[in-house]
């Protein structure tokens, strides 16, 4: 299988996962070491930036997994902008989460402050990755204001109802110069896999692992189908087709003519 | 318009037939309904919902674990004044009761916060009587400079006030509002507040409204469960909730359910709510909303908090003092009311992991709001 580059980062796992919802923090490190998971977000609202010792920062340290902050929690671009800056400044790493959401109950994002704070960050030099609706038309507005990827929704984050919006997640895969990444939605492996094998450059997913009776073999799980998924990307789904084919052909009459 | 408007529609009476008209069908339908309405949630609350607990508590606790993980948050309340100038006949604070009043200052206040530290605390509830003179909004605002470097989430739950107040307060980084109707009952609202400002059911009734229009992030609802029917009132605060959702949608929502008890000496229930009921409604609130906060408090047992902790309820306070000054405790003064859960916050802690469930301390920065 081929690897992902995306930002300045080479990755060989297509499978981001999340902090979220985990009984507790030691089995969310089991469960990411489990998934193979090279990039790994977690909310800047649950952690303590300044502490050294914040328990979850502790528990992410895991060799070779790359930390996406996000921004759950703001509003606006301007609360965006402001937060991811001070991430930087203490987390030390460029990549950014960018998730703005105004609406807390459903957690949809707003494209319109997303566009307006990713151009702003990708000024100041993050690799951005912002979480939005499956629009085919902001997607390439963010590409063009320069984010590392773009990440449209398969449907309600937390919803675990699978790729709603395959139609318009075909067509951002089709049109996209830089990785799509599925966020949310994704409640099952075989989700997952559909993702991958439409083209999806990865998927990212946190619910469905973290609220699983056992997250560490769901886990497990959630690799092998995206890993699957990829490999028959890669190697070209056959066509779908549900007749035979006509035994009496409509240009056999070519084969008459003079 | 405003909530106001919304509930004059709505005819207690009619509202309680309604509940207690519906039928085991009824709730049987609701429990098959991906989204139950406001018809369906009557009939969880109903009588005839009673005995389908269990198949409720199933439910809920996988909804909430869907939407929330296994994850509790913690919060302490901070008492920064006893000082009240309403009657309200079930409480501890009311003016009339004679006792020696505290209002917290600053360095008592930095006392209180040192000694909440240490017990590990994030997210502060400070609460006050209504005393608009002396603890307005001015003195809100001093209370939480004073200790927003502290921590990481600051909520109030005080007398109502005006859009502008919170929206000052918001800015200076405010987060939550608990504000709590009693009663929805309009005509019998007086009886139970019969003086004072919160004598007025209309001003007190529209606080969310105004909280919406200010952009605080989050709005605790709920009623004193025992002054009135609670199924009839737990419909109203159901009809709030969905009114505020739609109307002020870039808050977040969250319900808690003080309940009185029945004591020696003092106000009586007019209804008792049980134990049973309690969990009755707090399952039907998540079947009606699955992204809605439940907060169980202290007031509760520690053997209920313990049971309840996986069928809805998404916070739990711990090591509460409901008198100001408790925490460092230099001299005693009038508590609002007694707990029933006395353990200290490493022991809730404790029994919360022992549970399978991750306690969570932090979930907000003040940088987050600008």
């Amino acid at each position: 299988m081929n690897d992902l580059k995306l930002g300045d980062k080479i990755f060989t796992s297509r499978l981001f996962t999340g902090t979220g919802k985990f009984s507790s923090n030691e089995v969310m490190k089991e469960a990411i070491e489990a998934s193979g998971s090279e990039l790994v977000t977690m909310a800047l609202k649950r952690i303590d930036i300044e502490d050294e010792n914040d328990n979850m920062l502790q528990h992410l340290q895991i060799p070779g997994v790359n930390l996406l902050p996000n921004t759950s929690g703001v509003r606006n671009a301007k609360e965006a902008v402001f937060a991811a800056q001070l991430t930087r400044e203490a987390l030390e790493t460029n990549w950014l989460k960018l998730e703005i959401h105004p609406d807390p109950k459903y957690l949809l994002p707003d494209g319109e402050e997303t566009l307006k704070a990713a151009e702003e960050l990708v000024k100041l030099g993050f690799h951005v990755l912002p979480y939005v609706q499956a629009d085919p038309v902001l997607c390439k507005k963010l590409e063009e204001v320069g984010t590392a990827a773009v990440m449209p929704l398969g449907s309600p984050i937390g919803s675990n109802n699978g790729l709603q919006t395959i139609d318009f997640l075909k067509i951002i895969i089709e049109q996209s110069n830089v990785p799509v990444v599925v966020d949310a939605g994704i409640g099952a492996p075989s989700h997952a896999a559909a993702a991958m094998e439409i083209g999806a450059d990865a998927v990212l997913v946190n619910t469905a692992i973290a609220v699983s009776p056992n997250p560490v073999e769901m886990a497990k799980a959630f690799k092998m189908a995206v890993e699957a998924g990829r490999m028959a990307f890669e190697a070209k789904l056959a066509e779908r087709s549900m007749g035979a084919n006509a035994s009496s052909p409509l240009t056999a009459f070519l084969e008459d003519l003079d | 318009m405003s909530f106001y408007n919304e509930i004059q529609k709505y005819n207690w009476e009619e509202v309680k037939d309604q509940i207690y008209s519906k039928t085991t069908d009824d709730v049987k339908r609701a429990l098959q309904k991906e989204k139950i309405d406001l018809h369906d949630f009557q009939a969880l609350i109903s009588p005839a919902g009673t005995e389908y607990l269990e198949i409720m508590a199933q439910k809920s606790m996988h909804l909430t674990q869907k939407r929330f993980g296994k994850c509790i948050q913690m919060y302490i309340p901070l008492y920064i004044s006893n000082s009240c100038t309403n009657t309200c006949v079930y409480c501890g604070f009311n003016c009339k009761n004679e006792f020696e009043r505290k209002i917290l200052n600053r360095s008592d206040l930095i006392d209180e916060a040192k000694e909440i530290k240490k017990l590990g605390f994030e997210h502060i509830l400070l609460v006050s009587g209504e005393d608009q003179k002396r603890c307005g909004s001015a003195y809100i605002s001093e209370m939480m400079d004073t200790i927003k470097d502290d921590f990481s989430l600051i909520s109030l739950e005080a007398q109502p006030l005006e859009v502008d107040e919170y929206e000052k307060l918001t800015h200076k980084g405010l987060h939550t509002v608990y504000i709590y109707q009693e009663t929805y009952n309009e005509s019998n609202y007086k009886k139970y507040h019969p003086a004072g400002k919160k004598s007025n059911f209309q001003f007190r009734l529209e606080t969310p409204d105004r909280l919406g229009q200010a952009g605080v992030h989050k709005v605790g609802l709920g009623c004193l469960l025992g002054l009135e029917d609670w199924r009839v009132d737990s419909f109203f605060t159901a009809l709030h909730l969905q009114y505020l959702e739609k109307t002020y949608w870039k808050s977040k929502y969250s319900i808690s359910f003080p309940r009185l008890r029945p004591h020696t000496g003092g106000f009586q229930p007019n209804y008792e709510t049980s134990q049973k009921d309690l969990v009755q409604l707090i399952t039907a609130y998540r079947l009606f909303n699955h992204h809605v906060e439940i907060s169980l408090s202290t007031r509760e047992s520690e053997q209920f908090r313990d049971n309840m902790l996986k069928l809805g309820a998404t916070s739990f306070s711990a090591g509460s003092k409901t008198n100001p000054g408790g925490y460092s405790n230099k001299e005693e003064s009038l508590e609002q009311f007694s707990i029933n859960d006395d353990r200290s916050p490493a022991e809730i802690a404790e029994m919360i992991q022992s549970k399978g469930y991750e306690v969570v301390w932090k979930d907000w920065d003040n940088f987050m709001q600008l």
